[in-house]
């Protein structure tokens, strides 16, 4: 018998509220909100508090999926990878690096964020970058 | 070390080699402070014992209990969690027939920010600190001197901001329904903010609160919008004392009025007195 609350930053956007995620078991049971955070003061919008709720769901992909022939199956990340270099530099020498824009998300970190532009600019060489939260 | 968490970790390593888990809190390496079930494998845990800001821990111990039922367990409480617990075990949320209960006396500072009428606890063999008497409630007291028509355009004003997050549902103790009304679109319509009817929510909820406030405050500590709820609650808890003279948490055997069938007869309709 084992309860623990592992504090996190909340992975829906980029705001940054802190709070726990109550283990039982080794299996996460629930979110509260911390109530020392800096960001957050112990509160929490709709998303945060339904945050663990995508853990343990059927629907949540463990692996990339490639379409073959029309259907998704699943892939290792080698595979995923390779093929979108594969696919972006094709697409980069037939059309141009501004053939392709880069859409950057809020649920991600300023740190990935930042890889994801530098990417965007030195890798492909283009400045079509945006990012979902103007969607 | 502080004089009462000191006390308090006497009481527990007292306890701790008796049952299977002290539910209490701990801070982590970072300073942040969530409810923990410490445990006789992990005695060096204990050097995170921590007692502010407190947490919902009822809810812990439903949580626990539902994986483990038959667990012999001990559990810190302050006055309200106490509360806390004796409504849920009346609701047949929690068993406390393997529970010890450690009860935390609240300092003045403490009630002071729960505006709590009752900073202590009633019914825990072992209890920590010395208890202190009631403090006032200046916000609910401010609510009363209003006139009608106030009250009418205060609650208006605190219930637009509401963002509909459910944190004071879901950090409610007392709230352990399987169907929540308020998950209901024909009581609370989805996909606005301002909600349609700001006030249904709160309004449902409130009823629903109607016996079961423990009065710990913690829906206020979520909310985002900082709206005062608890002053409702705690008013239809006088009207509930006043017409039933049931108080939540007082005793372990009597059973609050929506539980309860009442006997045939005369009944007087005395209406609210609000």
């Amino acid at each position: 018998m084992e309860y623990k609350n592992v504090l996190t930053t909340c992975p829906f956007c980029g705001t940054g509220c802190g709070f726990f995620l109550q283990v039982l078991d080794g299996k996460i049971v629930g979110v509260l909100p911390d109530k020392k955070h800096p960001v957050s003061q112990g509160s929490l919008c709709v998303k945060g508090w339904n945050a663990h709720g995508f853990i343990y769901h059927e629907d949540r992909l463990k692996s990339p999926l490639i379409r073959r022939n029309g259907k998704l199956v699943e892939a290792s990340w080698d595979e995923a990878i390779e093929l979108v270099a594969t696919r972006l530099g094709e697409i980069k020498a037939k059309h141009g690096p501004d053939s392709i824009a880069l859409l950057a998300s809020a649920k991600a970190t300023n740190e990935e964020n930042y890889l994801f532009q530098k990417f965007g600019r030195a890798v492909i060489g283009t400045n079509n970058i945006d990012h979902c939260a103007r969607l | 070390m502080d004089q009462r968490l000191e006390a308090l970790l006497q009481t527990i390593q007292k306890v701790l080699p008796d049952v299977d888990g002290i539910i209490g809190l701990k801070v982590n390496a970072a300073g942040h402070i969530a409810p923990h079930l410490f445990r006789k494998e992990a005695p060096a845990e204990l050097d995170g014992l921590a007692i502010w800001p407190k947490y919902p821990t009822p809810d812990t111990l439903r949580l626990i209990q539902k994986a483990h039922p038959g667990a012999k367990l001990g559990m810190v409480v302050r006055g309200c969690e106490e509360r806390g617990v004796v409504e849920m075990f009346k609701h047949a949320q929690v068993d406390l027939s393997n529970i010890s209960l450690i009860g935390l006396q609240c300092t003045r500072e403490e009630a002071e920010f729960c505006r709590c009428a009752k900073p202590y606890t009633a019914h825990a063999k072992l209890t920590v600190g010395e208890p202190i008497e009631g403090v006032p409630d200046p916000v609910t007291e401010g609510f009363l001197a209003k006139t009608r028509e106030e009250r009418l355009e205060y609650w208006k004003e605190q219930l637009v901001r509401c963002i509909k997050c459910y944190g004071c549902r879901n950090v409610c103790p007392q709230c352990f329904c399987n169907v929540c009304a308020l998950e209901d679109e024909k009581w609370v319509g989805t996909g606005w903010l301002p909600m349609p009817l700001p006030p249904m929510y709160h309004l449902v909820r409130s009823m629903h609160m109607t016996a079961k406030c423990v009065a710990c405050r913690e829906c206020e500590e979520v909310c985002p919008a900082d709206i005062p709820m608890a002053i409702q609650y705690r008013l239809i808890a006088g009207d509930v004392k006043e017409m039933f003279g049931y108080e939540t948490g007082v005793s372990m055997d009597e059973k609050p009025p929506q539980l309860l069938v009442l006997a045939e007869g005369e009944f007087e309709r005395t209406g609210l007195p609000h």
